[in-house]
């Protein structure tokens, strides 16, 4: 039985329980708050664009939904676990399920970007020779093939942002937080970056990404739907529909 | 995990995860340098040990034999005099034996100095008597003088008792070699818990990067570990091979040497170094292990 909830935010939502549930949250770094107020519903398979001015938060809302930061007060639960009562180990397994596309893209320096790309895949011990053939035609999706033997700082800043992209999908996780995937990239390549986070959301991925670029948010908007949520004043708000 | 546990994981885990861990900055130098210098060490220590336990054995045995009595007299009343002189020993207190060399035994000892084939008739050499104490030995003093009262022709020679105290010093080193052993195996481990949390610090950045696409702290830890019991494993196998390199290179000791002459080892002895390495590696892991998880947990 589909729920439907008024949140503060006027989020209104359809569907089963969220992936990534915010509720009330608040944040600050020290000083004053950053974020107040904030409650968010990621429904499985939804479409987000997250926007606002530049330092209003949208990195800082990101991290808390995927348990790097611990909101200051109200919940934040990942997959219907509480954040807060999370061990180290719990966490991990859900970064598992979440990719992330950092802002700054950090890679480990020394490992080529296949192997870079390939990490998760390492890390959680599902480094295998099916895996393998993934990964060339995933490196081959994001362009990056005559690269993949290059060492990250080798990279134009484009080029990072691709790799990061490979990274957080290559485990075909539940959900993919993007923050600002196409900074550095000429619309064709963005378009095509879009197009496999489209095909992820079709397969009934949850999407979130932070982006200023209002000409993507339309590009996307006519191919799926998407919502448009805005930080602005410490407080979400979901975007007109004049988007 | 406990610890065999995590032994057991560590050793069948996947090698390739410490991959992750960058293999270059000081650390790497640190712990190679820290591991050879103190399985270096641990080469001399043992050596030490081993020799002074063997000079401690070897004067522990002289001792028990460590006295003479040399009877001068003239051929009338040589054996008179001897006579005389075991029957003395006999009652004193202190002495296990006395028993009197004879011809062959005398000119065996002699040997050395005037060749084979002595006829020991025709000299006017002294007659030895063989002293084998028990319990703290015999009263010199006492028994000096009641020799020069029964039996004038006898000299009593106990010139190794002095090394009695040695013996005991050469007991005490051999404890202090193991000490010393102990103490260089603790601040190999303090060393390398150093080098491992400032790798784990240097690497904060490397260590979020693994967090963020899901990596446990087992996970990295373990790959911090295996660099670093490798490292110490190499550093100590450098370390020793360079220590038994220079013990082999000691002057060569002769067999009765003195301490000096003795620092070596000898035989399959040779064969206990190669434990250092191993222990290294071993003291490497345990002290990564640590120092991963209490910095790990620190951590945000
Ligand atoms: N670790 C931190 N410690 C203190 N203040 C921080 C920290 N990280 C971010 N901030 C501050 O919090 C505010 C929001 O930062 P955040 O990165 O979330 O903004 P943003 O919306 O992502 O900006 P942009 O569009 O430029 O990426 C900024 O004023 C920033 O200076
Ligand atoms: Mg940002």
């Amino acid at each position: 039985m589909p729920l439907v909830r008024h949140s503060k935010a006027e989020i209104v939502v359809f569907g089963e329980r969220p992936v990534i549930n915010l509720e009330n949250v608040a944040y600050s770094y020290g000083g004053g708050e950053l974020l107040s107020d904030i409650t968010l519903k990621l429904q499985p398979g939804s479409f987000h664009f997250l926007t606002g001015p530049s330092g209003s938060g949208k990195t800082t809302l990101m991290k808390l939904c995927y348990g790097a930061l611990t909101a200051t007060s109200g919940q934040v639960t990942l997959f219907e676990e509480d954040v807060r009562g999370m061990s180290r180990d719990d966490l991990a397994l859900i970064r598992r399920r979440i990719g992330v596309v950092h802002q700054d893209c950090q890679f480990l320096d020394h490992l080529s970007v296949a192997e870079n790309i390939s990490l998760p895949l390492m890390v959680s011990g599902r480094d295998d020779l099916k895996q393998s053939a993934n990964l060339k035609e995933l490196i081959n999706w994001v362009g990056l093939s005559p690269r993949a033997g290059a060492l990250p700082p080798e990279l134009s800043g484009g080029e990072r942002q691709r790799a990061a992209l490979a990274r957080a999908v290559i485990m075909s996780p539940d959900v993919v937080l993007a923050d600002e995937p196409t900074g550095n990239i000429d619309w064709e390549m963005s378009q095509r970056l879009l197009r496999l986070l489209i095909e992820l959301n079709q397969m009934g991925r949850t999407i979130l990404i932070a982006t200023h670029d209002l000409a993507l948010i339309r590009a996307v908007k006519t191919q799926v739907q998407a919502r448009v949520l805005r930080i602005s004043k410490r407080r979400l708000h979901l975007a007109g529909a004049d988007l | 995990m406990s610890l065999r546990a995590s032994l057991v994981h560590f050793i069948a885990g996947d090698p390739q995860a410490a991959r992750v861990v960058p293999p270059t900055g000081f650390t790497v130098w640190l712990t190679l340098f820290s591991a050879a210098a103190m399985a270096f060490l641990a080469v001399f220590a043992l050596a030490l040990s081993l020799a002074t336990g063997r000079l401690a054995e070897r004067w522990g045995s002289e001792l028990a034999r460590s006295s003479t009595v040399r009877i001068s007299a003239p051929a009338g009343q040589m054996a008179a005099q001897t006579e005389t002189a075991l029957k003395l020993l006999k009652t004193t207190k202190g002495v296990a034996r006395a028993r009197a060399l004879d011809a062959d035994e005398q000119s065996a000892l002699l040997e050395p100095w005037f060749g084979p084939g002595l006829a020991i008739d025709a000299l006017p050499i002294p007659q030895l008597i063989e002293i084998i104490e028990e319990g703290e030995g015999f009263d010199a003093m006492g028994l000096r003088l009641r020799l020069a009262a029964e039996v004038p022709g006898a000299v009593l020679d106990d010139h190794t008792r002095w090394r009695r105290p040695l013996v005991q010093a050469a007991a005490r080193l051999r404890l202090l070699g193991w000490l010393s052993l102990l103490l260089i195996g603790g601040a190999t481990a303090a060393m390398i818990t150093l080098a491992a949390k400032a790798a784990l610090a240097a690497n904060a950045q490397v260590i979020s990067v693994l967090r963020l696409v899901g990596a446990r702290d087992s996970y990295i830890a373990r790959a911090f570990m295996r660099r670093f019991t490798w490292r110490s494993f190499i550093g100590a196998v450098l370390g020793v091979a360079l220590g038994c390199g220079a013990i082999a290179m000691l002057p060569a000791a002769d067999p009765g040497g003195g301490f000096l002459t003795g620092l070596g080892f000898q035989g399959l002895h040779w064969l206990i170094p190669l434990i250092i390495p191993p222990l290294a590696a071993f003291a490497g892991f345990v002290a990564t292990r640590g120092a991963a998880r209490k910095t790990l947990k620190e951590m945000p």
